[in-house]
């Protein structure tokens, strides 16, 4: 029986020739990312674990991106970013990113892709359930909590269940009208927002070799939203061209081999599929963008990690372009990259950061921001009984800010078409 | 490890993710100052929506008038408990408000790793639906030993799945305990 690619990285992680799932072994981790929501307790425990004269494992291989609780006044969020920067000066951790200087560089998963730290065949741990993302690189990563962070700190290792393997097979041409996040959301719909839990979801098929790199981290961003353990995408040679553009480190390629085991194997044609959103109050509660076109909106929002990235500012400028939001807009591009590639990228000569502004919409500097609702005074966070459109990855109750808001999952295409008309729109009307 | 844990139950339905457990809001304050953590213990539960907290009745707060601890020491709740983002601060949150066992149908990945890993509270997988037979307020009993549920007004009593391979983790109290016992950390 061969294996999956999954159980190919975690087996040489874990020094064996062969894994199945199931099996608990324990993994040499190449790269431990945290931030300023779970690093400080990250460090706390460490110190406590490990005393007075506690060393970090490899100094090297720790990644720090204050990125959740940035442009707030809240003392004790500042105080956060405050401990992250005493640490990092303290044991001079060279990739910690500070927030107030240039090297900031917004939310933690996409900066990884940019800098560099997405290596194919490598394990990332991180401090947020998010890090499952990295997986668009042919790359085992997924998300722990602070003490399992702080075993890392210390010893470089950590125990994991070897996971079951579901496949997505995406066959055929996407439609322009279409994108990642549309086939995420069907997945999630179909399977549910625990129909992953403990397994890994491995994304296929020639559509999905045909997306950016920007839109297969949409998919694999969104692999927690079904529980999973971890998302992943075999690397291919648009992935190895992003990667060498970024960084010399070694990497190995592996793929699934045709005799690999699933639990399931999912197939999608996506030439027939429809623009789709959550509904609220989750992830999985599926619908058409047509069955619920007309909703009213108090608000539209297209960031966070995924839905903030490069691939999905050309999407909703793309409908923007010359017209106005009818409802309040936030663009918040996740990264500080992405927020200078608005200002460079154009279309019809216009850039996208001008596109945006001429439609009057609010740009907001690169965070995590309201994706998570946060301190009261975030930008672009849930107020009331709001009726809100979003890029973003969860709506659960009151995941934006207010428990009364009522959030919309979908597209750029999807929100910017929405955002336009004030009510939910399908982006086809404007194709 | 408690053999028998006793007390009052809080019941909750499918799918409580960890905004719902502790708003992102709230996850600014210091988990090892003892003072200031009790703010975790203070607004634990707090994102459930009041229809759906304390259930079948529903309306019933987790936590009143402002206190850091809750008069219920069990969570029972459907399946997919702690869905959602990594924060350690939830299973933190519910130790904080005296929560010693949660009871679901099943768990999401991390909350439930992280549960165990940092000796928060043991996360009972329940083997039938259970949150839909007792009520918020009753008294229970949990034995550790023969992994059962005793409903005490009614004295029925409820299968729960073996710990299994967690349970060497939750005796030792969390992960590094387990670590030192098992000779991995110096």
């Amino acid at each position: 029986m061969g294996m999956t690619i999954t159980e190919k990285i975690l087996a040489k992680a874990s020094g064996k020739a062969k894994v199945e799932p199931g099996e608990n072994v324990w993994l040499n981790v190449d790269i431990l990312m945290t931030h300023d929501v779970c690093g400080p307790p990250t460090i706390s425990i460490w110190k406590r674990e490990f005393g007075g004269d506690a060393k970090i494992w490899d100094k090297d291989k720790l990644v720090i991106f204050p990125d959740h609780y940035i442009f707030t006044k809240n003392p004790q969020a500042n105080r956060n970013v405050e401990i992250l920067r005493e640490f990092a000066r303290q044991y001079d951790i060279e990739n910690y990113y500070d927030a107030g200087t240039d090297r900031y560089k917004g939310v933690c998963h996409i900066a990884l892709a940019e800098e560099g730290y997405n290596i194919p065949g490598t394990i990332l741990f991180g401090t947020d359930s998010h890090t499952c993302t990295s997986g668009a690189f042919g790359m085992f990563s997924t998300g722990v909590g602070n003490t399992d962070a702080a075993f890392i700190l210390g010893t470089g290792k950590i125990w994991e269940k070897i996971p079951e393997s579901m496949k997505f097979v995406f066959h055929g041409k996407l439609p322009s009208f279409l994108t990642a996040k549309d086939l995420i959301l069907r997945i999630l719909g179909d399977i549910t927002t625990d129909g992953a839990t403990y397994r890994a979801m491995e994304f296929d098929g020639e559509a999905v070799f045909s997306l950016s790199v920007d839109e297969r981290m949409t998919l694999t961003n969104m692999a927690i939203e079904a529980g999973a353990m971890n998302g992943i995408i075999a690397a291919d040679s648009v992935i190895e061209n992003y990667v060498h553009e970024r960084t010399n480190k070694p990497y190995e390629i592996f793929n699934s081999d045709n005799d690999a085991k699933y639990r399931q194997v999912y197939e999608y044609d996506v030439s027939g599929m429809e623009p789709f959103v959550a509904k609220p109050h989750s992830p999985d509660n599926l619908d058409t963008v047509r069955n619920v076109q007309g909703t009213k909106l108090t608000k539209c929002y297209i960031g966070s990690c995924t839905g903030g990235k490069l691939s999905d500012f050309v999407s909703a400028a793309k409908l923007l372009f010359g017209n106005k939001a009818a409802v309040p807009t936030f663009v918040v591009p996740a990264s500080t990259a992405v927020a200078n590639q608005l200002e460079i990228e154009t279309i019809n000569g216009i850039s996208l950061k001008e596109i945006f502004e001429n439609a009057g919409c609010v740009i907001a500097q690169s965070s995590c921001a309201a994706c998570l609702g946060g301190p009261m005074d975030t930008i672009g966070r849930a107020v009331d009984g709001e009726t809100i459109i979003s890029t973003t990855n969860r709506n659960f109750p009151g995941r934006m800010g207010s428990k009364k808001a009522a959030v919309y999952l979908a597209s750029p295409l999807t929100v910017a078409a929405s955002a336009i008309t004030g009510v939910i729109t399908d982006p086809r009307d404007f194709f | 490890m408690d053999k028998i844990i006793k007390g009052k139950i809080f019941v909750l339905g499918d799918n409580i993710d960890t905004d719902q457990i502790i708003p992102a809001e709230h996850l600014v304050y210091s988990l090892s100052d003892p003072e200031e953590s009790k703010n975790y213990g203070k607004h634990a539960l707090s994102g459930v929506p009041l229809s759906k907290a304390g259930l079948p009745a529903g309306g019933i707060p987790f936590i009143k008038n402002g206190s850091s601890e809750s008069e219920y020491n069990i969570v029972i709740a459907g399946s997919n408990f702690g869905c959602g983002s990594s924060r350690e601060h939830a299973p933190f949150a519910l130790k904080v408000a005296g929560v010693k066992a949660v009871i679901a149908e099943s768990y999401a990945r991390i909350f439930y790793r992280n549960s165990v890993d940092g000796g928060f509270i043991i996360p009972y997988e329940s083997i039938q639906k259970i949150n839909d037979s007792i009520s918020t307020g009753d008294e229970i009993e949990i034995d550790l030993m023969n992994n059962t549920l005793k409903h005490i007004e009614s004295g029925k009593s409820f299968n729960l799945r073996p710990l299994g391979d967690i349970l060497p983790i939750i005796e030792a109290g969390n992960i590094f305990e387990y670590a030192r016992k098992s000779g991995m950390m110096g």
